[in-house]
């Protein structure tokens, strides 16, 4: 491969990403598992229990100052991981133009994490989908309800044993004691249909 | 059952039952919900009682609804005409976008990615093949990007030009909307040129282009953009100062920047408070920082900046183009890699290990490195992020679409309460809500 085809931007991304490592390595030490630079970006892996004290340091941080919150989703590793779910944040901090990607692995006999909606309350419609999509409830939310979904629907279509063809059951009517009335209509007598008049 | 009379004064008498159903004298159901959206309502009791009159409406907006374009549903709360509460379901057009993209490979998910925002499907494409060229660590060459770039603002305009017009439409102005349509259709036909279809394009490829521009577009190019600059001129005398217009737009949910970043808003409505983020600024990508253009603030952050903000844009995309035109490079379109782009047909067929190529890439397709990787672009309605896990085979292992769309759709409760009924309309309108994008 040509070596000036290699992505220049990455590495202008990669100081800054590689500023905010050192940082936060500063700032949290042991909390964090891991902290590096990948492709540009800056990933760091923290522990479950330590999450709301580290996300709320991100936010109140006069050096940190996330003060958006991109995206929360999560990674479904059945087959490869021990502990199944993978919950990914992605922060901004508009003041210092970083950009920082969270981990938090969680296993799927406790799928809860905390909900980060008190910090930044644009996370709510987030947290609703990635509970629809995966399963993994949110402690503190205050509205988990499905999203995307419907409330009647059976099970959680992200996760990897949902099957991608995958029936679902029919939902009863809503409102039973609603007749449809469009059967009763008439037509009027000056309808025509196929050349002649219909009575 | 037990029916109360309910206001007695309206003529007809309404029975209230239980669960809050309605009915008439002849014990017919008067709140129905016959999933087809329109309008219905219901009374629902406060604990004063029903003679002091201080019950607050529930209206039913959706998922049906014209002004919903898309589909969407806002359950009102009312006091009077001003709204108390709201809840906004959204979902109604899901479709499994990143279900579906487990199972393709990483070309096959571009078709998918067409339908997010299909108003400006080029920059979807744009956004998924540097997610993937990022993750493969190559860069397309110059032409390629420029290219890119090109098309990226040129669906900005006709998404912004969409955008207005059905807002404007919505509020009374349906000249405007039929000047912006003309607008938006000689960019369309640069589009369908170029790419060979009009909405769902499936321009872009990883690792380059699907074709290149087609002979002569340069001044087809100029010539649709002088015809754009005219309508938007056209459109503008006619609404910006209109004081109808005016009278609807201005000091209607507005958002202080602060308010604006912690619901983690972005584009338009972000920079309509004054917040100065732009993708293309901050972290730019494919080229943008070899272009010179302003991003337009708002000061109030009300739907009117939003608009203000949206038709400055539409000027500073042209301008773009009309750099990129102007400086095109010459080159190829893709990257000389035959594990990234399908070879030429004439190596295919010409030579063994040409053909050997082909149908590797046919077979297997692309396959990044084990990893996963975020990557923004500058959507038409903000920050359009696609984050990716590739386990080393064909197919993505995960793939997840931060949509501006979905994440605005979430301060909508916000912007509507206080607002009236009637700043539903134009509110909506300017967050811009695509079903496509907000419900994946």
């Amino acid at each position: 491969m040509d070596t000036n085809q290699q992505l220049d931007y990455i590495a202008m991304e990669n100081g800054r990403s590689t500023a905010l490592i050192e940082l936060l390595k500063a700032k949290f030490g042991a909390q964090l598992l891991s902290a590096a630079v990948e492709l540009g970006d800056a990933v760091v892996e923290i522990k479950r229990p330590e999450m709301l004290a580290f996300f709320q340091l991100l936010r109140l941080d006069s050096d940190l100052a996330f003060n958006m919150c991109i995206s929360v989703t999560a990674t479904d590793y059945v087959d490869s991981r021990p502990e199944r779910f993978e919950m990914v944040y992605h922060m901004l901090s508009l003041t210092n133009l970083y950009r920082l990607r969270i981990k938090i692995a969680i296993p799927e006999e406790a799928a809860e994490v905390d909900s980060i909606m008190s910090f930044w309350p644009g996370a709510n419609f987030m947290e609703r989908e990635v509970w629809d999509m995966y399963g993994i409830r949110f402690a503190g939310h205050d509205d988990l309800r499905r999203i995307l979904m419907y409330e009647e629907f059976v099970g959680h279509p992200l996760r990897k044993d949902y099957p991608v063809q995958g029936k679902q059951p029919r939902v009863a009517l809503r409102a039973p004691e609603v007749r449809n009335t469009a059967v009763d209509m008439q037509r009027g007598d000056l309808v025509r249909i196929g050349g002649r008049i219909k009575t | 059952m037990n029916a109360v009379p309910k206001t007695p004064t309206s003529g007809a008498t309404i029975h209230r039952g239980e669960n809050g159903t309605l009915r008439n004298s002849r014990g017919e159901l008067l709140n129905i919900d016959y999933g087809l959206g329109g309008i219905t309502t219901q009374m629902r009791s406060r604990s004063l009682g029903d003679d002091l009159h201080s019950d607050s409406m529930v209206l039913n907006l959706g998922p049906a609804h014209p002004a919903t374009h898309g589909t969407v549903r806002i359950v009102a709360e009312l006091s009077g005409e001003k709204i108390i509460d709201a809840d906004v379901e959204v979902g109604f057009l899901h479709r499994g976008f990143e279900k579906m993209c487990e199972t393709v490979d990483y070309n096959q998910v571009l078709p998918y990615t067409d339908r997010l925002n299909y108003v400006s499907p080029l920059i979807n494409n744009v956004g998924w093949c540097l997610t993937i060229e990022k993750l493969l660590q190559v860069r397309v060459p110059k032409r390629a990007e420029y290219i890119r770039v090109i098309m990226s603002e040129i669906s900005r305009v006709s998404d912004h030009l969409t955008c207005l017009g059905a807002s404007a439409m919505e509020l009374g102005a349906f000249t405007v909307m039929l000047y912006f349509m003309q607008a938006r259709e000689s960019i369309w036909e640069l589009i369908e040129e170029v790419t060979g279809a009009r909405l769902t394009i499936s321009y872009c490829r990883v690792g380059g282009l699907k074709a290149d521009l087609t002979e002569g577009f340069t001044e087809r190019a100029h010539a649709a953009f002088a015809k754009v600059r005219t309508q938007v001129a056209a459109g503008d005398r006619l609404l910006s100062r209109n004081r109808i217009f005016m009278d609807r737009m201005c000091d209607v949910a507005p958002l202080t920047a602060e308010q604006a970043i912690e619901w983690s808003i972005t584009g338009p409505l972000l920079r309509a408070c004054g917040v100065n983020y732009d993708v293309r600024k901050a972290f730019p990508y494919s080229c943008y920082e070899e272009f010179e253009f302003e991003v337009p603030l708002g000061t109030k952050g009300d739907n009117y900046d939003r608009f203000l903000v949206r038709m400055q844009e539409l000027e500073q995309s042209l301008r773009i183009c009309e750099q990129a035109l102007k400086n095109l490079p010459g080159g190829p379109i893709s990257v000389d890699d035959p594990h990234i782009v399908l070879e030429p047909k004439d190596r295919v067929y010409g030579s063994i290990d040409g053909m050997i190529n082909h149908f590797e890439m046919v077979i297997k397709g692309v396959q990044p490195p084990v990893g996963d990787v975020y990557l923004p672009v500058e959507g038409g309605n903000g920050e359009l992020g696609f984050y990716t896990v590739s386990d080393g085979s064909g197919r993505p292992y995960k793939v997840h679409v931060r949509a501006p769309s979905f994440i605005h759709m979430g301060s909508v409760r916000k912007l509507l309460i206080g607002a009236n009924i009637a700043d539903v309309v134009p509110t909506f309108g300017m967050v811009n809500m695509i079903g496509g994008e907000c419900d994946r």
